[in-house]
């Protein structure tokens, strides 16, 4: 066992690990951060994406020893008050059905609008190839991701929008 | 209740609404089965067989018994006595053989993932070690993996009874008449691949006991039949079980089933009086979950000189896989009645031979059925539009059913209740600018554009809506069509409606609330849908087939209609007003030619939670139960077309654009009407493009991964230009049709058409699916005499293909299974 500490939206834990836990089981089955979801075991889905210091990472594929440290928000921790304006926007465009990719593809999006703060549609589509999403056609998540973008640039200096990027 | 608010609520169907299911998927405060986490919970992990057929001479537990962490392991000798044999509901023919099906086998295995042992343990992960620890020996027995040679007299046997598992026929009119002297016969034979239908979230079962009593858990789209079954299957009595499906993340047909993972995690909880949970790897997924299509169809059109059809003949080899799963027979049925699509003709025969392989089974995945014979019409049409030298959407024209003809009974005997074929193909081409897409396609050709554009039409019906139950009953399935609601009205006038369907990403909760808003004149807002629970909703026949609106939802209309009428007979009463006078309108009831005065529902559901003034003989509740039990299927309909750009150097495919008019008669929500069509399109382009379950020469599963089954990922896809028309349904009082797999049906020939299309003055006939870039680009290669034509299998480039003549058949219609065909051979 490790003793590892993580803040993860927000709050401080502190456990003891196996080496060999996987990031995605440790927010799961012990700190019980069951919004991230897991969708396949070999990286491929991105059902499981979080950000990890700010960064998007699959936490299916990041022991949890790896998080040690660092600071993890979840879909559980994006919102700061109000929902992030991806959050909004993926209801408001229609951009999800079963809703099982949405957390680790709002994390992936919430990843890809920090560093192209105005994505074209091509840019939304290579951003996200890495996150899989069986129902929508990944159309309306496009369309999604835009009007956040446009939401962002127009209320650019929210605490909400900034929650994604670094919390 | 104020004239706005009238206003408001009658405009609830057709209304835009975003979902109410979306704040809690949005925020990640959802309840996977996976989520649960019961007190003193156990997990279970399982030992596959490694072999695709084989007997099973050993099965040692020691060495797992001894992990840490390990509460029991079993084989499945273990659960021999109250397992049973997993539910096959539809044996489709008096003599189908239904093989034993026990969840956890005994004595012999015949697909690579079939569950031989268990382990149950503290964590995930120590079930997972000493899962590894299961040693098993087995006896290998030969695999059979080739749909075309398992009939064969010297094919090794998957089960005592022989491989095949029925026959089944459809014949109407004088076929041997519409092929004796067509001018034009065309036959063509088309490989449906094996696909895994990969909703996002893996399979999970949890069971938590009760003394003699169970609840649970699953990832499922049909609690209500698991309900059930489980029951028949295990001798659990059914009212001491209750099946609940939480939040469940997509299904696409796979989770339709009653899946081994129930049976042994129910069993288990049941001998260690310990909750127990399973939760399934994608890997493990691709290996032990239902796959869906696996077929060979060959199919034959006569038609005369002008296009004009005379009849259609398919005969089908459908794999079944190793086993019968719920309804794994029925899927080519779902698909027999509509290989003539909306065309006129004369005569029709569908033919299909059931096979069983030593793979895992097939049942539904998407459409079932019907994608594969919307496939083959409308491919088929292409090809005798090729033949005729006319234009694909001329030959169509000429052929389908006008708008002035319904209600329509097509040459398979189902009657088409409404559809306007004409103007969802106007608008389509509206849209897509197909004449000016033709005359680029003419300058390519003529440039000898190393990419050439092809335009790919599918002019769609399919029937859904399952089921009428008398139809199901015919068809020799053995449970019902119909569907259950309750609305209750509470106290303080919002609105609780139970339904049994059972939604897995549709958006019942928002289209319910829409219907119900309408119909009893209350705010969308005070609607609480309730599903998915054998408790809270003990009556349903769940969510697939494109059911849930037009059975579900028109169950939940009739259910509001009865509320209405006891409101009335209260609000008679409360007006003093005789009942015959009280009229309703927008949440309002008031005697016609009274005093003006009103009541309002939630005012009448006040009256009728306190009783203090009902009249006698009114029991004091404002609620209402409806079984719906449609009267016809629904057909849904529209006009996809797709423009491919062929690379011809590479053989990349790319999706220029894709236009999509669908017409689902009366639309409640058209948010979710476009998403379903979007969602349907991409996996009907998955099977076109990306997707194929492969095994290899010894039955291995070798596309266990998404890095190996290639689900359509946001570059692969384009953005579809949708939009729809609204001819309503005359079978049910909402006139609503289904679209859950519409687009699914659609896309598929839409894009392979487009394939074709383009490279048809190359000499190129057809491509076998998924049209990978090598196989297109040895389809061209073998098209130009470049490289040897491959043949036979489903990898081939050019596979499918088959005879066109002009003039007399020399073969009369089903004179010999695809099998005797020279599948594949390229000419």
């Amino acid at each position: 066992m490790t003793r590892i500490s993580v803040k993860i939206d927000g709050v401080s834990y502190t456990d003891d690990v196996e080496p060999r836990l996987l990031l995605v089981h440790y927010l799961r089955d012990v700190v019980g951060k069951t919004g991230t979801p897991i969708g396949c075991d070999t990286t491929n889905c991105g059902a499981c994406t979080v950000h990890m210091d700010g960064m998007s990472v699959k936490s299916c594929s990041v022991l949890a020893v790896q998080a040690d440290g660092s600071e993890i928000t979840t879909i559980e921790g994006i919102a700061n008050g109000e929902w992030h304006p991806l959050q909004t926007a993926f209801r408001e465009e229609h951009a999800l059905q079963c809703g099982y990719c949405t957390p680790g593809m709002i994390m992936a999006a919430a990843d890809l609008l920090r560093e192209n703060a105005d994505p074209s549609e091509q840019e939304i589509r290579d951003g996200l190839e890495g996150n899989l999403c069986r129902c929508t056609g990944y159309q309306n998540i496009v369309r999604a991701v835009r009007r956040a973008a446009q939401s962002s640039q127009a209320v650019q200096s929210s605490p909400a929008t900034q929650a994604g990027a670094t919390s | 209740m104020s004239t706005d608010t009238q206003v408001q609520a009658a405009a609830e169907i057709g209304r835009a609404r975003v979902r109410k299911e979306d704040a809690r998927l949005v925020t990640g405060q959802t309840n996977w089965t996976d989520n649960i986490q019961l007190p003193g919970m156990l997990h279970m992990a399982f030992a596959r067989s490694p072999h695709a057929h084989a007997r099973i001479t050993r099965v040692d537990l020691s060495a797992a018994r001894s992990m840490p962490g390990v509460v029991a392991a079993f084989s499945g000798a273990d659960f021999a006595g109250e397992q049973g044999s997993l539910p096959c509901a539809w044996p489709v023919t008096e003599d189908t053989v239904v093989p034993d099906h026990p969840p956890m086998a005994t004595e012999q295995v015949r697909y690579v993932g079939e569950a031989v042992a268990c382990v149950i343990a503290r964590n995930r992960y120590e079930a997972a070690d000493a899962a590894a620890a299961i040693d098993v020996d087995y006896d290998p027995l030969p695999a059979v993996l080739d749909l075309r040679t398992a009939l064969a007299d010297d094919a090794p046997k998957v089960h005592e009874a022989g491989n095949k598992c029925y026959e089944w026929s459809l014949v109407n009119g004088d076929v041997d008449a519409a092929f004796r002297d067509a001018p034009v016969v065309i036959e063509r034979n088309y490989r449906h691949q094996r696909m895994i239908p990969t909703p996002m979230e893996p399979r999970a079962v949890v069971c938590a006991p009760s003394g003699n009593e169970f609840t649970l858990w699953s990832a499922t789209q049909v609690p209500h039949i698991v309900r059930t079954m489980l029951a028949l299957e295990t001798g659990i009595p059914e009212h001491e079980l209750r099946v609940i499906a939480p939040d469940v993340g997509g299904g696409f047909g796979s989770k339709l089933q009653v899946i081994a993972e129930e049976a042994l995690t129910l069993l288990a909880a049941r001998k260690l009086h310990k909750p127990v949970k399973w939760a399934e790897s994608r890997s493990e997924g691709n290996l032990a979950g239902h796959h869906g299509r696996d077929q060979w169809q060959r199919v034959r059109i006569a038609a005369d000189r002008d296009g004009k059809l005379r009849g259609v003949s398919v005969d089908l080899l459908a794999s079944m896989g190793a086993y019968l799963m719920i309804v794994t027979p029925g899927v080519p049925l779902l698909g027999a009645f509509m290989y003539g699509g909306i065309y006129k003709m004369d005569a029709y025969s569908f033919h299909c031979t059931g096979v069983f392989t030593t793979q895992v089974p097939t049942d539904a995945y998407r459409g079932a059925g019907r994608p594969e014979a919307t496939f083959a019409i409308e491919r088929t049409m292409d090809e005798l539009a090729a033949e005729l030298g006319m234009d694909p959407m001329e030959l169509r024209q000429r052929n389908w059913i006008t708008h002035d003809e319904f209600p329509y009974t097509t040459s398979a005997g189902l009657t088409y209740d409404s559809g306007n074929y004409e103007a969802a193909t106007a608008r389509a081409l509206e849209m897509f600018g197909y004449e000016g897409l033709r005359q680029e396609q003419e300058r390519r050709r003529a440039n000898a554009d190393p990419v050439q554009l092809g335009i790919g039409i599918s002019t769609y019906t399919e029937m859904c809506g399952l089921a009428p139950s008398r139809v199901l009953g015919s068809l020799r399935y053995a449970a019902g069509g119909w569907e259950h609601a309750t609305v209750r009205m509470l106290a303080t006038g919002k609105v609780e409606v139970v339904t049994g369907t059972s939604p897995h990403g549709q958006g019942h909760e928002t289209a319910w609330s829409q219907i119900v808003a309408d119909a009893l004149g209350v705010p969308f807002e005070d609607v609480r849908i309730l599903h998915g629970d054998t408790m809270a909703s003990p009556k349903g026949m769940d969510t697939y087939g494109s059911r849930s609106l037009s059975v579900g939802g028109v169950a939940v209309h009739r259910a509001c209609d009865k509320v209405i009428e006891k409101a009335k007979v209260i609000a008679s009463a409360m007006l003093e007003a005789p009942l015959e006078d009280i009229e309703f309108s927008g949440g309002t009831f008031q005697a016609r030619g009274g005093s003006g005065a009103s009541k309002t529902i939630q005012e009448i559901a006040f009256a009728a939670f306190h009783a203090h003034d009902l009249p006698y003989g009114v029991e004091p509740s404002l609620d209402a139960d409806a079984t719906f039990d449609p009267e016809n299927f629904s057909f849904p309909h529209g006009t996809h077309l797709c423009a491919t750009e062929v690379d011809t150097e590479t053989g990349h495919v790319t999706i220029r654009s894709y236009v999509a008019v669908d017409d689902a008669g009366v639309v409640v929500n058209p948010l979710i009407l476009e998403g379903q069509v979007h969602g349907g399109v991409a996996q009907g382009i998955g099977q076109a493009l990306f997707e194929e379950a492969v095994y290899d020469d010894e039955g291995n599963l070798l596309t266990t991964t998404m890095a190996d089954y290639l689900v359509p990922s946001s570059v692969d896809l384009p953005s579809f230009d949708t939009d729809y028309t609204q001819t309503p349904a005359t079978s049910n009082p909402l006139g609503v049709k289904g679209i859950g797999e519409a687009g699914t049906i659609a896309a598929t020939p839409a894009v392979v058409n487009g394939i074709i299309d383009a490279l048809r003055p190359m000499g190129v006939r057809d491509i076998t699916m998924p049209c990978t870039p090598q196989r297109v680009w040895r389809a061209i290669q073998a098209a130009r005499g470049d490289a040897p034509a491959e043949t036979g299998d489903a990898s081939s480039g050019t596979g499918a293909d088959g005879d066109t003549r002009s003039g007399i058949t020399k073969t009369p219609p089903n004179s010999g299974s695809p099998a005797a065909s020279g599948e594949g051979e390229v000419r």
